[in-house]
């Protein structure tokens, strides 16, 4: 397939937009910008959801979570969510949400919070304690107020995996493990880009009419690189996944913004979190045993059974914010998005995205596709507000509790399970690796376990592995002894995840996989 | 069924991983009344190799071509390591011991006396190991040899790919050709598992038919691997007469564990160990324990349906790690769960793994245990045995990381052989005294 402004000569695209960036807003915006006719390249270092997009709650913020501190963003949330609720219904459980308040919280702030709804126009109902305890039989005997709100949970995988797949379908491309390595200007305009594939060390050069930076945490480098830098500030939170789901409904605290105090529901499990520590680098983001102790501690006052809860993972994300704030506390620095335009700076087709949340990435996707098609001379209305994001199935089999439903419900004679915790079986495989096209080349371990609930079970991925590997090599897919640094890779992927939550159980599964892969296999040497 | 009286013995073996087998045999042959319990099989998560020394220092990834220089070099580094409580030549008693049983009981083993040997995984990857399965040992000597080898695998069996072996083992040994072939009689299961496959190969038909389908696909190859499916307790029986029907040496790959070669030693261990004497109470879980009057222990041993109570004279503790539950992590320290032994650990749950999984170091957690006496015995907070009786042997032991070493069935093994040991001397030194 050809299109006037995009062909392949050696290592040159030429592209009308290049994206930097496979998060939620950059696949967002490949999307709207494919809906209105212009074609972009996306490139993204590692892969979909690296960043902040892959390591969050999965909620879809009612807004009011914000309605104290940040108006603005509270009222932005408040009507992206509906958007949402509408067009992507597919990759949301619209569970309701409920602020609780707990002996011992800010009286005060219990008080004011139904005003401040209101005045930013969120709706909520106040809710008699014993219905609250009763609709959510794991809240605390010692909660002393509830608000019904119209918060939901969203899964970040699935929407990316369909925002990325319609804008694929349109004609758009996506290029994994590049990573931008410096801007061609010239008379304050970018000619072209340079990218190094972080796998192969290929290089590869982009033209673009215009450049959009969509990097989320790593937004100050790209524009740095491209000679326009930007203060950001790094806040990193980390989140627990439990074994199981605690609750029907997102729960959070009802008091200003703190550690451990929002617990999304989603599929069979449930996300609590987050904390909040300013790091200096992006490097290396991992969680500590501290801070999965201060969520289960903070945690416990709401919900009192997460003391005893079996935890299957751990993750850090760095908040992209956006200021050179000095305050205690970087959950006060505004959670509205940023649009950086370069033009002032001499960078004439250079805009910076960041900042902001998941829930709004959709209304950062349009603000930045309306100033990019002005520039272009587009004049194609956004889209997205009305037409629904189609479903792919790209991402069947990444939700918890689905691969499992398939299963039982049908699968075919010959078929049979890679994975037996979380039941993904060899089809589901295969449906992965032709969804990939193009990308099939760089397929490894980890790519696959992005794109499904392999290693995500309770077997903390020592057998599902093996197995996988063995198909990949049975299928032509891996070579000489490639599969071993990619079993490895794999291993260490999943193990940052688990590292810190090694007791009881977990750590009885970790010792299996230990005595397995290295007591046996002797992996490590 | 509950006894209303408590069954006697001298010795109460708690554990039935490696080092509880060990310690209930070697206490049997020495002709003392044995009681053996525990819930868990952990060995049937046994490859069937059985290492004695392959590295160290583990954050230098040495390996030792010489397993005993290993330890004489380990002894002197890490004076607490339980091997440097030992004899060079104990330690090697105590495997011939423990090796003769299963000989004698279908489970030959093989080894080069003062020689590491190069063995492989269902991954590919080749490791050192000191005791080898015979029925493995001819991959060995072909793999040393660089023989043409045919590697099989089956349809609808999981987990175990020749194409994936032949690949990865490729640089070392390039004359594997690997073949997919389906198995006599498999065609009607979804899923072929080792072990089904592994008694149904005791039948010479079906060995007949096997070989008749590997035949004509031999070729040039002067050996045959296959997955470790080749019988269940009558291996060598099995092994011997399918070598004769496809007309080369044939070797076995272990699986993913748990596989046949675990479940081999469990069988046979089982079926052959009560004829010692040895009582078997299993699976089952230690209720109580409580100490008479007179130095004696008395436990209950449970399941759901019944309890017995057993009075031994003294305890060999082979609980295992975490996975055996002879040590319990909670969010904040580590337990012994039967007497609450002071447990060597790390000052906090932070320091317990390192950020990579694969540090060449090791995880700290790995290392604690119980600490124990020259006599293997776990001591208290203050430093003194916890019991005069009470002895410890196996995993549970501090100071080790049975996994980077590779030395697990070496030390479950030599250290099960020195706690009963020293039990024996501690009654015979009592006589006397009496």
């Amino acid at each position: 397939m050809a299109f006037p402004f995009f062909r392949k000569k050696g290592s040159l695209i030429k592209t009308r937009v290049l994206i930097i960036g496979g998060g939620a807003t950059g696949t967002g915006l490949a999307r709207d910008l494919a809906l209105r006719g212009v074609h972009c390249v996306l490139v993204e270092q590692g892969d979909i959801n690296a960043g902040a997009s892959g390591a969050n709650h999965g909620l879809l913020h009612s807004g009011a979570r914000y309605v104290s501190k940040d108006p603005e963003a509270a009222r932005e949330c408040r009507d992206e969510s509906i958007i949402l609720k509408q067009t992507a219904s597919h990759c949301i459980e619209d569970t309701g949400g409920l602020f609780v308040a707990v002996e011992g919280d800010d009286e005060k702030f219990i008080a004011d919070f139904p005003g401040y709804c209101s005045h930013c126009g969120i709706s909520f109902r106040e809710m008699d304690i014993k219905e609250a305890r009763s609709l959510e039989p794991a809240l605390s005997k010692n909660i002393i107020a509830a608000f019904e709100v119209a918060d939901a949970s969203i899964d970040p995988f699935k929407l990316v995996l369909e925002n990325i797949t319609q804008a694929r379908k349109l004609g758009s491309t996506f290029i994994r493990n590049t990573k931008v390595v410096g801007f061609k200007k010239r008379k304050g305009h970018i000619n072209t880009v340079n990218l190094v594939n972080v796998q192969t060390g290929e290089d590869l050069l982009i033209e673009a009419d215009h450049v959009v930076n969509a990097s989320g945490a790593w937004a100050g480098e790209i524009a740095a690189l491209a000679g326009d830098p930007i203060d950001m500030i790094y806040s990193k939170g980390s989140l627990l996944i439990t074994h199981s789901r605690i609750t029907g409904r997102v729960v959070n605290r009802l008091r200003p913004p703190s550690d451990a105090d929002i617990l999304v529901p989603g599929g069979t499990v449930s996300i609590i979190g987050t904390t909040s520590a300013r790091v200096d680098a992006l490097d290396d983001i991992r969680p500590t045993a501290a801070e999965v102790d201060l969520i289960v501690d903070e945690g416990t006052a709401m919900l009192p059974g997460l003391e005893s809860m079996r935890y299957i993972r751990v993750y850090s994300g760095v908040r992209p914010l956006i200021g050179t704030q000095t305050g205690e506390d970087d959950r006060y620095v505004s959670r509205g998005f940023d649009l950086v335009d370069h033009s002032g700076k001499g960078i004439e087709n250079f805009v910076t995205i960041t900042g902001g949340k998941l829930t709004t990435y959709r209304l950062m996707a349009e603000q930045t596709a309306d100033l990019v098609c002005h520039r272009l001379g587009v004049t194609a209305p956004c889209r997205t507000q009305t037409e629904l994001l189609p479903s792919a199935h790209a991402w069947k089999w990444t939700v918890p509790g689905i691969p499992s439903k398939e299963w039982l419900k049908d699968h075919k004679p010959d078929d049979f399970l890679l994975c037996e915790c979380e039941m993904v079986p060899r089809s589901a495989l295969d449906s992965i690796i032709s969804a990939m096209g193009e990308h099939k080349k760089q397929l490894d371990l980890t790519t696959i376990g992005k794109r499904s609930r392999i290693g995500k079970g309770a077997c903390q991925g020592s057998l599902c592995s093996i197995r996988v590997l063995v198909y990949l090599y049975d299928k032509g897919h891996l070579q000489s002894d490639q599969g071993v640094p990619h079993l490895r890779k794999f291993l260490n992927e999943r193990w940052k995840g688990q590292r810190v939550l090694l007791w009881d159980m977990p750590l009885i599964q970790s010792e299996l996989k230990e005595a397995i892969h290295c007591g046996f296999l002797s992996l490590e040497i | 069924m509950s006894h209303p009286e408590p069954i006697q013995c001298d010795l109460m073996i708690i554990g039935t991983g490696m080092a509880g087998m060990a310690a209930a045999l070697f206490a049997a042959n020495r002709g003392l009344s044995t009681v053996q319990a525990g819930v868990s099989s952990e060995v049937i998560y046994a490859s069937g190799y059985m290492d004695l020394l392959g590295v160290h220092p583990i954050e230098d990834q040495k390996l030792w071509d010489n397993p005993w220089a290993g330890i004489e070099a380990m002894a002197r580094e890490i004076p607490n390591h339980p091997y440097a409580l030992m004899e060079m030549e104990d330690i090697n008693t105590a495997l011939e011991e423990f090796i003769s049983f299963f000989h004698e009981n279908g489970i030959p083993y093989q080894r080069k006396m003062a020689e590491n040997v190069e063995v492989m995984t269902p991954v590919g990857k080749t490791r050192p190991t000191y005791f080898v399965p015979q029925s493995m040992w001819a991959g060995v000597e072909a793999m040393k040899a660089q023989h043409r080898c045919l590697l099989v695998d089956f349809q609808r069996m999981q987990g175990f790919s020749a194409r994936q072996i032949a690949e990865v083992i490729g640089n070392k040994w390039p004359n594997v050709r690997p073949a997919r072939i389906r198995f006599p009689e498999g065609d009607k299961l979804t899923e072929l598992y080792p072990e089904w496959m592994a008694r149904k190969m005791e039948s010479p038909i079906i060995r007949e038919k096997l070989a008749r389908i590997i035949h004509p696909l031999l070729e040039d190859a002067r050996v045959l691997g296959l997955p470790a499916i080749l019988g269940m307790t009558r291996t060598k029986e099995v092994v011997e007469d399918f070598a004769n029907r496809v007309g080369v040496p044939v070797f076995e790959i272990p699986t993913i564990p748990p596989a046949v070669p675990g479940l081999r030693l469990k069988e046979t261990y089982e079926q052959y160990i009560s004829g010692k004497g040895v009582r078997l109470l299993f699976p089952k879980r230690i209720g109580q324990v409580q100490q008479e009057p007179d130095g004696a222990f008395l436990l209950t041993v449970e399941d759901t349906v019944s309890n017995d109570r057993v009075r031994s004279r003294g305890i060999l503790l082979a609980s295992g790690r975490f996975l055996g539950g002879g040590l319990h992590a909670g969010r904040k320290r580590i337990e012994e769960t039967l007497f609450d032994l002071p447990v060597f650990q790390p000052a906090a749950r932070s320091e317990w793994h390192r950020e990579d999984f694969f540090d060449p170091r090791g995880h700290p957690i790995n290392r604690a245990g119980l600490e124990i006496d020259d006599t293997f015995r776990p001591l208290d907070i203050s430093g003194q045995p916890a019991f005069p009786n009470l002895f410890a042997a196996g995993s549970i032991l501090a100071h080790q990381d049975w996994m980077r070493m590779k030395c697990g069935s070496g030390l479950a093994i030599a250290t099960a052989y020195a706690a009963v040991n020293a039990f024996v001397k501690q009654r015979v030194d009592k006589d006397l005294q009496a």
